[in-house]
């Protein structure tokens, strides 16, 4: 394993070199990088073409140049790394410093989202192969991949922010919208738990009618204008999740697991004023660390009371729901923020922007006013991007399921008696997830390079834009810094793919098979 | 007890009805014609190849074709680059150059259905957006054809050489494939479409062809490395066929499958890497138009004259989507494990069928 993981080391250095040395030249051949002062009228123009060829030094060949370069880089291994200089003088390595966490930042909460939904949307579909639901599911993910991210990030400004904010401002629910919500909502429900015709009709009826009495009932209080859960209904939410999560981990049946799930939603209720006012206290990242590890300790340890067998499952179930309903605490708390964030002067109730990455106008120190407007500030590019890269996942864990659906160990698991949640959720979805994580680690280059188109559109200063303004200067040293970076990433995620992949199936041997 | 078992039979002896179904409608005919059978049956794809066909005829004949010397003019009257004066009758007001198409007919809103004079209306100088638009998809398309083409033979020959002669070979030109997908393909767009871009559209799509073709090469390697190895293979070789000979006639007809279905794939994600980078201004340049830099161009119009931004992204993914579902019907229809669900109609009969066999028993 270790001979091997060096190999791959090995071919990755010798990629890059070649890679880079193919883009430098590609690059450094197809235009003139003096285009611009030459045309210039400035009467000193001659002195700074000189500094210019002497500073980029652009009176040698392009390859050589390029071993120069080489040589900067090389400096990493005698710990004396040398990006260079961009055009402006400024050292590369800065600039990408300052921009690898905001791509960072635009790009994961995206990954994570396409993922979650992905996934679940693709098991769904799979499950009900050939369903109507799968069929719209289909049609929904094909038009996803026909979807210039451009085209929708322009629908998303325009339907997502700019009327949202109006409606914001008066926050009524027209009937009109009620009516198609709860048509919308029934039809869903309807056709993803679906069944015999009258039990179709009764989730209909019953989706449709919780929806349309849950939206008028939020659009009289005007809900949206000072949104928040309160202990009683965070309650009801917890233990929902209670039932769902030993639903999916173990199974009602497990009746140790739901006491579990249950006490964590008591707990959840027990700490709700507590938590509120740590959420306040000053030492605010020791706090907010102790708290997290508080939730882990306590989700770990209160299961011990009520099994003393075969604890895994429990304590697994326990440490699920207990993570979520902390996340729903924060909801609620980011929820009560709301109100305050929509009547500081910066925001002025239009709170959704159509561009920038955070509101430069608002005043630093309130932790949780800054932590929302930064939320706020993700949820466009976010949900951009997130329609773009979910297609994927919602198809290919399709494929997979069903791929894994019609093997022979499902057959035997069927066979033994055990019921279709464990064979759906232990023999088949763990096999899924295998070749899924392959592609979830190459689809975040994939993401990277969707980040540049949506970096541009919505105005955030990440790897993209020092890309785009390293094309359009003509700034050798500064592309090749992004892309050295980016490279790197794409070549590092395909070995950690495979590595992942042996280790996750027994069946590949990485390494051993290959040669 | 009993009841359950009988169940039981009728199931099975539906299901050899069933695929006594499927053997007779194959029987007696080539692979070929059982792929074409499959795909005409398959509705999405037959309705996309429907839409595409007719969008490619309009869109080349509306605004007529120019290849070197030979051109045939188009049988609409205005040019993309033609300006007009802009037209207010009709349109709500303070707005000028709305669309004129009116697809209602006159018992709905009492206007009949017709083109008008500009059916997609004009852009705020006064062109012609129906004539942009044509003149925009026209080289999309191109641009998408040509990649298609380009990186399908160039993927094609590298993957199928690869895979077959291994050694040193296949080392030499996986790592050259390699090198190029590290790069990420927007960045080779950017670099390429900024220098080239302003040489014309031909020039653009041969250089993102040149990069285009390495997932598909991966793919006929892969598909090469398991077929050498059949047993038809080395029957050929016995019989004394020359590589060439194996490669092309014995091993490629057995891939053809995967390689179109990823041709398609391909092409449908050139044509959102043409719009993307005619969008970021590395693509088609002025005064040349394409669907990504007319969407480029008037986005910021979106709430005065939304017709603008409109039409080039419906075109974009009429095409697109057209594509991927052609694709998905062609992968279908490659698939030997696919079968072609069972109407309602004949499910009934074969069931009808074996009750009665079973009753008779």
């Amino acid at each position: 394993m270790f001979a091997y993981i060096v190999r791959r080391l090995g071919i990755i250095v010798v990629t890059l070199f070649g890679s880079s040395f193919i883009l430098y030249n590609l690059a450094a051949l197809s235009g003139d990088p003096l285009e611009g002062l030459r045309t210039s009228q400035d009467p000193n123009v001659k002195q700074q073409i000189i500094a210019l060829t002497r500073q980029l030094q652009l009176d040698l060949p392009p390859p050589i140049r390029y071993f120069y370069w080489l040589k900067g880089i090389l400096g990493g291994l005698v710990g004396d790394i040398n990006f260079g200089m961009t055009r402006t003088g400024q050292p590369v390595i800065d600039q990408i410093a300052l921009a690898v966490p905001t791509t960072l930042r635009l790009v994961s909460a995206a990954t994570v989202l396409a993922i979650v939904f992905g996934i679940s949307i693709g098991i769904i579909t799979a499950l009900r192969q050939y369903s109507r639901f799968d069929y719209a599911m289909t049609f929904v993910s094909f038009l996803l991949f026909s979807l210039p991210i451009f085209w929708v990030a322009v629908l998303l400004k325009e339907y997502l922010a700019i009327q949202f904010n109006d409606f914001l401002g008066e926050p009524t629910i027209t009937p009109q919208w009620i009516f198609f919500a709860s048509v919308f909502s029934g039809i869903f429900w309807a056709a993803i738990i679906s069944g015999s015709r009258a039990r179709v009709f009764a989730i209909f009826g019953i989706a449709g009618t919780s929806t349309a009495a849950l939206l008028s009932y939020l659009s009289a209080t005007k809900w949206f204008a000072n949104p928040g859960f309160g202990p009683i209904v965070l309650f009801g939410l917890a233990v929902g999740i209670a039932f769902g999560v030993t639903y999916i981990s173990t199974g009602l049946g497990n009746s140790a697991a739901l006491k579990s799930a249950l006490a964590m939603a008591v707990i959840t209720l027990i700490l709700y004023y507590p938590n509120q006012w740590l959420f306040g206290v000053s030492n605010k990242k020791l706090v907010y660390l102790l708290m997290i590890i508080a939730l882990f300790v306590v989700s770990g340890l209160v299961p011990m009371l009520f099994s003393k067998i075969d604890r895994g499952p429990i304590i697994r179930t326990s440490i699920l729901s207990a993570f979520l309903m902390g996340f729903l605490t924060v909801v609620d708390k980011l929820m009560q923020t709301w109100k305050p964030y929509m009547e500081t002067d910066a925001v002025y109730f239009r709170p959704v922007p159509t561009i920038g990455q955070v509101n430069p106008l608002l005043e630093p120190g309130n932790f949780w006013i800054n932590f929302l407007d930064i939320l706020v500030h993700l949820f466009l590019p976010t949900t951009a991007l997130l329609l773009i890269s979910f297609a994927g996942y919602v198809r290919f864990s399709r494929g997979t399921l069903l791929e894994v659906l019609s093997q022979d160990y499902i057959r035997t698991a069927r066979a033994k008696g055990l019921t279709e949640r464990t064979v759906i959720m232990r023999h088949a979805f763990r096999n899924t997830m295998i070749p899924l994580t392959t592609i979830m680690v190459v689809d975040v280059m994939s993401v990277i390079g969707g980040a540049i188109i949506t970096e541009r559109i919505f105005g955030w200063i990440g790897m993209g834009t020092l890309f785009n303004q390293a094309i359009g200067s003509f700034d050798l040293n500064l592309l090749m810094g992004v892309f050295l970076l980016t490279g790197f990433l794409g070549v590092s995620a395909n070995l950690v793919a495979d590595l992942l992949y042996s280790t996750l199936d027994p069946r590949v041997r990485s390494g051993a098979g290959k040669k | 007890m009993i009841f359950k078992r009988k169940q039981k039979v009728v199931e099975n002896l539906a299901e050899a009805n069933e695929n006594a179904i499927f053997n007779k409608e194959t029987e007696g005919l080539s692979q070929g014609q059982i792929v074409f059978r499959r795909f005409i049956r398959h509705k999405a794809a037959m309705i996309s190849v429907f839409v595409l066909f007719s969008l490619i005829m309009i869109v080349f004949t509306s605004s007529g074709i120019k290849i070197g010397p030979f051109s045939i003019s188009g049988w609409w009257p205005y040019k993309f680059d033609q300006l007009l004066d802009l037209r207010k009758e009709g349109c709500p007001p303070e707005i000028v150059g709305c669309p004129t198409l009116d697809m209602m007919p006159s018992i709905i809103d009492g206007t009949s259905m017709g083109l008008g004079v500009h059916p997609f209306g004009q852009d705020d100088i006064g062109h012609d957006y129906f004539a942009m638009v044509m003149r925009g998809a026209q080289r999309s398309i191109l641009v998408m054809l040509v990649i298609g083409f380009l990186g399908g033979s160039i993927g094609i020959v590298v993957g199928s050489i690869s895979g077959y002669f291994r050694g040193w070979v296949d080392a030499l030109l996986m790592r050259l494939t390699d090198f190029v997908i590290t790069i990420p393909t927007i960045v080779i767009g950017s670099v390429v479409g900024y220098h080239f871009g302003n040489l014309g559209v031909g020039f653009l799509a041969f250089y993102l062809g040149i990069f285009a073709w390495t997932g598909l090469s991966r793919l006929v390697r892969g598909e090469f490395l398991k077929l050498r190895e059949m047993e038809f293979v080395d029957a050929a070789r016995v019989a004394g066929a020359s590589n060439r000979r194996i490669i092309f006639k014995h091993i490629l007809p057995n891939a053809v499958g995967i390689i179109i279905v990823s041709i398609t794939l391909l092409m449908s994600g050139a044509i959102l890497l043409e719009t993307a980078l005619s969008y970021l201004g590395f693509g088609v340049v002025a005064p040349d138009v394409s669907l990504g830099s007319l969407i480029s161009q008037f986005q910021d119009s979106f709430t005065i004259r939304p017709w603008l931004f409109w039409w080039p992204g419906l075109f974009i993914i009429t095409i697109a989507l057209s594509i991927n579902f052609i694709g998905d019907g062609l992968r279908d229809a490659f698939d030997p494990r696919q079968r072609r669900r069972l109407s309602k109609k004949d499910k009934a009969a074969s069931r009808d069928q074996a009750k009665i066999a079973a009753a008779s028993n």
